[in-house]
């Protein structure tokens, strides 16, 4: 099996196994506890959120451990919501390809009388700088704009939409879920107020991640309880997976510039070889994009007949977000930067890790040309752009 | 032999798949993605389509050992099925989706997966049987009477007959819960799905105004000789035959009898106006693939709940029939199929202008 799937989730690396082993067997204290198991408990998450902390350039009393980007999005976002109201501040500004656990808090923010803006983020799916000053206003309480995008990886210029939030006194949150582990995160130089990340996306476990929230910001309770993480966050800690998370991030930015490097030669030698198939276009900007993410448009087939059919050839595929049911919708993401619908059907993501070697993409390299010309002739859409019937977008 | 079974999450459909299973077929479930149930302006229903029965499906294809997959056809499902079905109503015509979905999703987008995937044919949950007679293949109803559903599927053609299997076609329905449940299937006991899945608390008006983003003027309630007497909710409330919810108060029942698009009238009648011994229908499909040659003899149904009635067809070409009913039949309405039977078997089918 080749696994090319790492934006849906990646494998959990040995070391990061190891860390965990002790606490998900004989170290089952309760964190809370006041007898000496618990306290060793207690000592493992206080050390891990101290390296963690460490690795985003923040202090440990801004990390909140969540069980993932979502809930990180959301707790950030109605925060920074309530604490608008409180001052009658009730305009967010995001942009249009944010992932779901955005868009959707965003909608029932709406709903309740917030106004959003969503900023363009062109055909190469970069937001432009002064489309966001411009947006800003008296009222504006939150930007919150993706570090990197899920489904085709472009790059924000996060520093300098911190900048400028500062500049204008706005709270700037970022869903960094692609990005931690894969780019260089620094929440102080980056100017970032809050930031949401999730283990499994580094290698780490499923089910466990941060939100980072600067001192001073009082955060919104989504789940209450008891005194965990600063009464900001109720439920026994899951220790096993915040040491296991700890320990994954802590390998991710040590081996970041050498694993990204190998990432962009098959990145690259991917985009190179798959590009040459004929009306095919890669999604987002070529450059600005993380490591490990291709993202292409292959016109005249559907996505979904072609994740099958890879499937089938043993090549594990996506061909954006997956949601619940499994079914792919035609992507947001993908629409946002100005795909056709009936382009937008046809997409194919492939996520590299530090695991992918160059003979698994020397073979996807193989596979998909033939899988897209099989596709294509069994295409009624394709035979009508073929005839003439219908014109070629790409 | 490669099957694909097309799950809906219901026990029908899950039964199909086992026996499928046990005739030796290599198997994969699916469950096509139709809608989202915000598009019918309900949150959570127990329709087709939701969440829940795809993890239905899902529950037997794993219990099953097959592998499983959702398809998404929501863009078809709504270019195809949804808008015809509002344009249906707009001109004063009364659809019937499920035999459009039949056709278009099940019988057309299914199969080019079918293909795709190297599946030699398409199972489905249908109460129906299909059998060979020299080198034509036959639409049969269903051995259980009261779950025959050979009336949704009069426009299979040939190549599709000869590429599906309706595993329940020979079983009663008793017998189909039986087998789920001796299975310990997850949905044994689920009800059947009634409604238009799209329109799962019946308000089908909501969901074309929903749909359309319109709002249908309102109009005039009148009499076969022209009186006006009352005002009607917008022509798309209403379909033939229809009794309750007029809002007339009169000594005898009125009943709609005729929806006229162009003056965005409503007519009115008495029970008997109804009555009608002729139809014109077009759209004709026959099932073994050309026309009779001249005038039959046969038995007609013109909605999915009604016994059959004796009739003469008289073929109009290639797609289209002629239909003299020898006892008048209560509101033949426009947007209907009429399917014709010769006993068990189904001649074809179309729809009533």
């Amino acid at each position: 099996m080749i696994y090319l799937d790492n934006a849906g989730t990646t494998e959990l690396s040995k070391s990061a196994l190891d860390a965990m082993m002790p606490y998900l067997t004989r170290e089952y204290g309760n964190a809370s506890s006041l007898h000496s198991s618990g306290q060793r408990s207690k000592e493992a998450l206080e050390t891990a959120r101290e390296d963690i902390a460490k690795c985003l350039n923040a202090s440990p009393r801004e990390i909140y451990f969540t069980s993932g980007g979502s809930e990180s999005d959301n707790q950030a976002i109605l925060s920074a919501a309530e604490l608008g109201a409180k001052k009658n501040k009730k305009h967010i500004i995001s942009s249009k390809f944010e992932h779901h656990a955005v868009l959707h808090t965003l909608k029932k923010l709406e709903k309740q009388g917030y106004k959003v803006t969503y900023l363009d983020v062109y055909e190469n799916g970069i937001i432009h700088l002064d489309d966001l000053e411009s947006a800003i206003t008296e009222e504006t309480c939150l930007v919150t704009i993706m570090f990197a995008n899920n489904e085709i990886g472009t790059i924000q210029p996060i520093k300098e939409i911190g900048e400028i939030c500062r500049k204008h006194g706005v709270l700037f949150h970022t869903d960094a879920v692609q990005a931690v582990g894969h780019i260089n995160v620094d929440v102080k130089d980056q100017c970032i107020d809050m930031l949401s990340l999730s283990a499994h996306k580094f290698h780490g476990p499923k089910g466990i991640g941060v939100l980072y929230a600067k001192q001073g910001i009082l955060l919104t309770n989504l789940i209450e309880g008891g005194a965990q993480e600063r009464g900001r966050r109720g439920g026994t800690e899951n220790i096993a997976g915040i040491v296991g998370m700890a320990q994954a991030l802590k390998d991710a930015v040590k081996e970041l510039d050498e694993v990204s490097k190998q990432e962009t030669k098959l990145r690259d030698k991917l985009i190179e070889s798959l590009g040459k198939i004929p009306h095919s276009s890669l999604n987002g900007d070529a450059k600005l994009r993380l490591s490990n993410n291709f993202n292409m448009c292959f016109e005249g087939i559907e996505g979904e007949s072609l994740l099958l059919l890879l499937d089938d050839a043993g090549i594990c595929a996506s061909s954006g977000s997956a949601c619940t049911s499994g079914s792919l919708d035609p992507s947001h993401v993908l629409l946002a930067i100005g795909r056709p619908h009936e382009v937008a059907h046809g997409s194919l993501r492939l996520t590299l890790s530090k695991y992918t070697t160059e003979e698994e993409i020397d073979y996807v390299i193989k596979k998909v040309p033939e899988v897209v010309e099989y596709l294509r002739k069994m295409s009624p859409v394709w035979d009508e752009l073929e005839k003439g019937k219908k014109q070629h977008i790409l | 032999m490669k099957a694909l079974i097309a799950m809906s999450g219901g026990v029908d459909s899950s039964v199909a798949a086992l026996l499928t299973k046990n005739m030796g077929y290599e198997c994969i479930g699916c469950t096509m993605k139709l809608h989202d149930n915000e598009d019918a302006g309900v949150e959570k229903s127990k329709t087709c389509c939701s969440l829940n029965d795809v993890e239905d499906a899902r529950s037997v294809a794993i219990r099953l050992g097959m592998p499983y997959y959702v398809f998404n056809f929501k863009d078809g499902f709504k270019e195809k099925i949804i808008y015809k079905f509002i344009d249906c109503y707009e001109n004063g015509i009364t659809p019937n989706p499920c035999i459009d979905c039949n056709r278009y999703m099940k019988f057309d987008k299914l199969f080019e997966r079918a293909k795709v995937l190297g599946c030699d044919c398409i199972v489905t949950g249908h109460y129906a049987r299909i059998e060979k007679e020299g080198d034509k293949f036959l639409l049969k109803k269903g051995l259980d009477e009261t779950k025959d559903q050979s009336y949704v599927l009069y426009s299979l053609t040939q190549e599709q007959l000869a590429h599906t299997l309706f595993p329940l076609g020979n079983l009663p329905k008793t017998e189909v819960r039986k087998i789920a449940n001796e299975n310990n299937f997850i949905n044994a006991n689920k009800s059947d799905s009634q409604d238009i899945c799209f329109v799962p608390d019946g308000d089908y008006a909501k969901v074309i105004e929903l749909h359309s983003g319109k709002t249908y003027p309102k109009g005039k309630f009148v009499t076969k000789d022209g009186k006006v007497i009352g005002e009607h909710k917008g022509i798309i409330h209403y379909t033939i035959g229809q009794r309750r919810g007029l809002g007339i108060s009169s000594e005898c029942p009125l009943y709609v009898c005729e929806i006229c698009k162009e003056n965005n009238t409503v007519c009115l009648g008495s029970n008997e106006d109804l009555f009608k011994s002729e139809a014109d229908v077009v759209d004709f499909n026959w099932i073994c693939g050309v026309p009779a040659e001249k005038y039959i003899k046969c038995k007609v149904k013109i909605r999915y709940k009604q016994k059959e009635q004796d009739a003469t067809v008289y073929p109009k070409g290639e797609n289209k029939i002629h239909i003299v009913f020898d006892e008048p039949q209560r509101a033949i309405t426009p947007g209907q199929a009429a399917v014709l039977y010769d006993g068990d078997t189904v001649l074809g089918g179309g729809i009533i202008i």
